[in-house]
Formats: C-alpha cells, sequence, structure tokens
C-alpha cells in the first residue's frame, strides 16, 4: 500500500508513541488523509468531490441522528411530529432543512464525483474495484434517500411509497407476494413507516463503512489524476497533508456556502408543496414526481409504454434498474488503455452528449407524460443505453489518442511554461 | 510403570494411530459441527424474515362490509379493504349494455362483465381502487370526477383509462382494476375478503 517514498509516522509526544504502541489509530488516519498518503501533485478542483460527499455524509448523520430524537415513526403521529419540529422544537426548523437539503447537496457532489470519474477514466483498471464500490455507495444512497423521503408522512412520502413498492409486483408471479413481504401490509402503512425509518437510521451507517472500503480500495493504487497516467516517482506527488486538505478546504468553504443558501433562503425550493398535505391512502396527488435527483430514472421507467413479450411495466421496471447496474460492467466495457478524456477526443465528445441526455431524461423525468415527452424519453432512454453498450466499445476501437505525456511532472510544467524533460528533470 | 513416568502429565502413554477413514473422524465431526449450526442459523433467520409479513392486526382488517343499500344506479362510493380503496359501483343498464357490446378478444386483459361480477347481480362492480400501473387511486367514483373516455375510471398519474366493467382499455396499466373475493350477505350487504 502506497509508494515508498510514502512519509512514515513518528510520534514525537510521549503520549503519542504510547498510544501508538498500544493502538495505532493516529497511525492510520496519518497514512489514510494525512501527510503519509502521496497524491500526484496536479490534481484539480474537480477531486474535492470525494471529500465533499464525506462531509454531506457527516452532516446527514449528525443532523440525522438529533431529528430522530423528536420524530415518531407512527403513522397517526409521524407528520404531526415533523410539524412540531418545525414550529416548537428550538431550532428544529434549521435541523429538518438541513438534513432535507443535505441529501439534495450529498447527491449533487456524488454525481460530480461520478461524472469526474467519468471524464478522468477513474473506473479503469487499476482502480475497478474502487469504481465498483462507489456504484454500491450510490445504490445504498438511492434506497436511504428514498426511505427518508417517505418518514414525514406527507402525500409525495406515501404515494412515492406506493409507486416504488408497486415495482416490485412487476415482476411475475413472486412480485406481489415480495411487496407485500416489503411493506407488511397491502398498502403503505404503520408497519412500512416504521421499518423504513429503522433501516434509514442503519444504512448510512453500511455506507460510512462501504466508504471506508472504497478509500482502502483507492489507496493500493493510489490516486488517478488529470492526465490519467500513472505515478512515476516522488517528483509526482505531494503529501495529502497539508496539500490537500488546505485544497479540500477551500471546497468545504464553497459546499457550505452554497448549502447556507439553500436552507436559509430558499429550504423548500427543491421539495414539493404536496408533502406538506399529510398522507392520505384514498387521494392521489394530480402530478407525482420524485425527487430530482431520481427523475432521469424515472424518465427511464416511464419510457416503456407498449407490452413486448413482458409487460410495459416489468420493461419499464428492469431497465430503470439496469441503467445503474450498468455500472458495474463499465470497467470492461470501455476497453481503452488511456484514462483521461483530455487525451480521448472522440470519448470526450460522447460523454458530453450522454450528460445531455441525462438532462434531457431530468427533464422529461419531471414533466408531464404527453405523447412529445414520451418520445423525447424514449428517445433519451435508448441513447442512454446506446452509450455504454454500443457507442463506448466502438470508441476505444476506433478512436486516435492524443499522445499521452511521460510523467505528470512533465504535464505539469509544459503548463506552466516549463519548456522539456531535461528542464524537468534538472529540477528534480 | 517406569514408562508411564516418562510421559508428560496430560498427554496420552502412546501415539494415536488412527485407521485412515474418509471422511475422517475430524471431517465429520467438522461437517456435523457446521450442519448443525447451519440448521440453528435457519431456524433463526426463518423469524427474522417473516416478522416482515403483515401481523396478525393488519390481517384483521382484511374483510371489509359494504351496505349498497345508500348506492344508486350511476353512483360509487370508495370504501377500505385492507387499507387500500375500494371502488362499490351501481352501474346502469347503459353502462352494461357498453362493457357487453365490447369484443373481449380485442381487451388487453381479457374479461367479461359477468367474469368481473356475481351472477344475477351484474349492476354491482366491485374493485379495488388501485390502478394497476403503479398503484394510484383512480378517479371516477367520486362525483363530479373525470371518468376517462371510456366512461369508467380514469388514473391521473400515467393516463391509464378503465372502461365501466373497469377493465384495462387504454395507457400503461398491464391489468383490469382487481376485483376481490366478495360474498353478497343480503341484497343490500356484501362481506369484502
Amino acid at each position: 500500500m502506497s509508494f515508498p517514498w510514502a512519509k512514515h509516522y513518528e510520534p514525537k509526544q510521549p503520549l503519542m508513541r504510547w498510544l501508538d504502541e498500544k493502538l495505532p489509530l493516529p497511525r492510520l488516519v496519518y497514512n489514510a488523509v494525512g501527510a503519509g498518503y502521496p497524491v500526484p501533485r496536479n490534481l484539480n478542483y474537480f477531486w474535492n468531490f470525494g471529500v465533499l460527499a464525506g462531509a454531506a455524509l457527516a452532516i446527514q448523520i449528525v443532523t440525522g441522528i438529533v431529528l430522530a430524537m423528536h420524530y415518531a415513526a407512527n403513522a397517526g403521529v409521524a407528520f404531526g411530529s415533523v410539524e412540531s419540529i418545525m414550529r416548537d422544537v428550538n431550532a428544529g426548523w434549521f435541523l429538518r432543512y438541513a438534513h432535507a437539503n443535505g441529501a439534495s447537496m450529498f447527491l449533487l457532489v456524488v454525481y460530480v464525483h461520478i461524472g469526474r470519474g467519468l471524464y478522468y477514466g477513474s473506473y479503469k483498471a487499476p482502480r475497478e474495484m474502487v469504481w465498483l464500490l462507489g456504484v454500491v455507495i450510490f445504490l445504498l444512497m438511492m434506497a436511504t434517500a428514498f426511505m427518508g423521503y417517505v418518514l414525514p408522512w406527507g402525500q409525495m412520502s406515501f404515494w412515492g411509497a406506493q409507486v416504488i413498492t408497486g415495482f416490485f409486483s412487476a415482476i411475475p408471479l413472486v412480485g406481489e407476494p415480495i411487496r407485500v413481504w416489503l411493506l407488511g401490509g397491502f398498502a403503505p402503512d404503520n408497519a412500512a413507516l416504521n421499518r423504513f425509518f429503522s433501516l434509514h437510521y442503519l444504512l448510512p451507517f453500511v455506507i460510512a463503512g462501504v466508504i471506508i472500503l472504497h478509500i482502502w480500495a483507492l489507496h493500493i493504487p493510489g490516486s488517478n489524476n488529470p492526465t490519467g497516467v500513472e505515478v512515476k516517482g516522488e517528483q509526482d506527488t505531494v503529501p495529502f497533508h497539508p496539500y490537500y486538505t488546505a485544497k479540500d478546504g477551500v471546497g468545504v468553504g464553497v459546499f457550505l456556502l452554497i448549502f447556507a443558501l439553500l436552507i436559509f433562503f430558499s429550504p423548500n425550493l427543491l421539495g414539493h408543496p404536496d408533502n406538506y398535505i399529510e398522507a392520505n391512502p384514498l387521494s392521489t396527488p394530480a402530478h407525482i414526481v420524485p425527487e430530482w435527483y431520481f427523475l432521469p430514472f424515472y424518465a427511464i421507467l416511464k419510457s416503456f409504454t407498449a407490452n413486448f413479450i413482458l409487460d410495459a411495466k416489468l420493461w419499464g421496471v428492469l431497465a430503470m434498474f439496469g441503467s445503474i447496474l450498468l455500472l458495474f460492467f463499465l470497467p470492461w466495457l470501455d476497453t481503452s488503455p488511456v484514462r483521461s478524456a483530455n487525451y480521448r477526443p472522440k470519448y470526450r465528445i460522447f460523454l458530453g452528449i450522454l450528460l445531455v441526455d441525462i438532462l434531457v431524461l431530468g427533464y422529461v423525468g419531471g414533466a408531464e407524460a404527453n405523447a412529445r415527452n414520451v418520445i423525447l424519453g424514449q428517445i433519451a432512454s435508448a441513447y442512454y443505453f446506446a452509450h455504454f453498450l454500443i457507442i463506448l466499445p466502438w470508441v476505444a476501437r476506433s478512436e486516435r489518442p492524443r499522445p499521452l505525456p511521460n510523467s505528470i511532472t512533465e504535464a505539469v510544467l509544459a503548463k506552466h511554461g516549463g519548456t522539456s524533460i531535461a528542464h524537468s528533470a534538472a529540477q528534480a | 510403570m517406569a514408562t508411564d513416568s516418562m510421559v508428560p502429565p496430560g498427554e496420552s502413554p502412546e501415539p494415536f494411530h488412527e485407521e485412515v477413514h474418509d471422511p475422517r473422524r475430524r471431517d465429520f465431526i467438522n461437517i456435523a459441527a457446521v450442519s448443525f449450526a447451519g440448521v440453528g442459523v435457519l431456524a433463526i433467520v426463518l423469524p427474522l424474515v417473516n416478522q416482515m409479513n403483515p401481523s396478525a392486526d393488519v390481517l384483521a382488517q382484511s374483510t371489509t362490509e359494504v351496505d349498497l343499500s345508500k348506492i344508486q344506479p350511476g353512483q360509487a362510493i370508495k370504501s377500505q379493504f385492507r387499507k387500500q380503496p375500494l371502488f362499490v359501483r351501481n352501474l346502469t343498464p347503459a353502462e352494461i349494455a357498453e362493457a357487453n357490446k365490447v369484443d373481449v378478444a380485442s381487451l388487453r386483459d381479457p374479461q367479461t362483465l359477468a367474469e368481473r361480477t356475481k351472477p344475477g347481480k351484474e349492476n354491482w362492480l366491485i374493485t379495488l381502487g388501485v390502478c394497476t400501473h403503479l398503484g394510484c387511486v383512480p378517479l371516477g367514483a367520486g362525483e363530479g370526477e373525470n371518468k376517462g373516455p371510456f366512461g369508467g375510471y380514469f388514473c391521473p398519474c400515467h393516463g391509464s383509462a378503465y372502461d365501466t366493467a373497469a377493465r384495462i382499455r387504454q395507457g400503461p396499466a398491464p391489468k383490469n382494476l382487481f376485483v376481490p373475493n366478495y360474498t353478497f350477505n343480503s341484497d343490500t350487504a356484501v362481506t369484502v375478503g
């Protein structure tokens, strides 16, 4: 693990030396996110987003634990207990708005983090396991976010639970028994609310555990970088602390600014007014939409309107789950040995188109299901799958990558007026 | 007993030679121990999985009695069955005729009105008010609600339209509205469930 020139932990304080002998926890931290972890010297601000995701998870856990002290997971009083948090609990409104908007911030930074991985080829060998664990974290996050959204027991909570557990009823034969088993009833009710609360409290800690595996797997080959060229020697790296702790600090500051803008000036911007109406099992809101971060997947679900061998409903559910499970195969679908899109002219264009495609899916997911939007959603869904299954393997085979720099240091010096390898060698 | 004194305390006096069996004695003990533990784990997993199923109090709500005496022809009411909306509709002769006029073979989920009602009580259409697409409550049971292009029920979520026999006619839903088990206790009372 790590490079041979990594700094060693040498505690000077007698107390720290004593602790290091008995329980080398400070050593672990030092080697993981301290000066003992050498990192490529050329990381840009996109490399902030992993730390930002960790910060967002910490915020969610802290605000969530406090909210759980005031929330009651009972269908009779859940909605009232959330209103009491908003009106009566000291600073309750702040904690709840921080938790609700914190979920959006968490998914936002994770989407940028995933996009960074796609652009710079961070999913490729030798970092496949990092990517796979990342997709696991993403799936856990989606489950956690969904179950958390059910807890306030508003109209959108209830009907979201009804629709999403309804996915399982699309499975032939065993679908309906599975749905009843998941809900503990025939429709979302007290049993479902209680188990969702239990799991919503549990899953963030599971996520934290998988994050540790994610970082562990990352630290074996070390971090990727914007050139995608592997670290060749000590001159290519700087210690994580203080260089990237400082750079990440800037990112955390910007993150908190945007977070504060949402909480204090527009706390309901990303929510739905219908969720301030208590759940009513006898009346469906006119327009059910999930939270913004699920819209592209919802659009894929809605795109299947005709039966073809299987029910349209089953196709929609399979495609929606498939769109995420597909990511597990990405390291083997993209066979190009070049990582960074900076050196892959064709891939770069198609990745741009994919981004637009996902934004279109997001729009369709939230829009009314009229004829034009259905067609638009179908085209965008088809393109999403085509990107991964057809375009990526084809691009990898047909593309002529631009010449790669010999090393990270050469790329850095070329950017800052250094001219030759000899020049950089003289510096090193 | 001079040899005995040579043996350190706690060890057997002679080397232990056992004939080699397949499986060996210790393999057998291993397999037996793990199997026993496995059965124990299964016995514990079973209640852990089963606790997720509907509890006795949820199942106790599995029958609903509906009084039909106040429902005029052309009217419908919403009741609840297993915490799900239940539509009870008194069809007019015109609606019955319209439902019977449809070519059953042309339907997505082919069923006649007679198959969806009780003999002699063809005017009483009792279905769950749960759209078979993703579980929204269709409109059309309440006074003045949109009954959709086929005069039955219309789901506002994704535009599924049901006819006067609550059969799926248009939109993404795969099945007709579900007809639960029910029995007529008298001419004006049914027990659903």
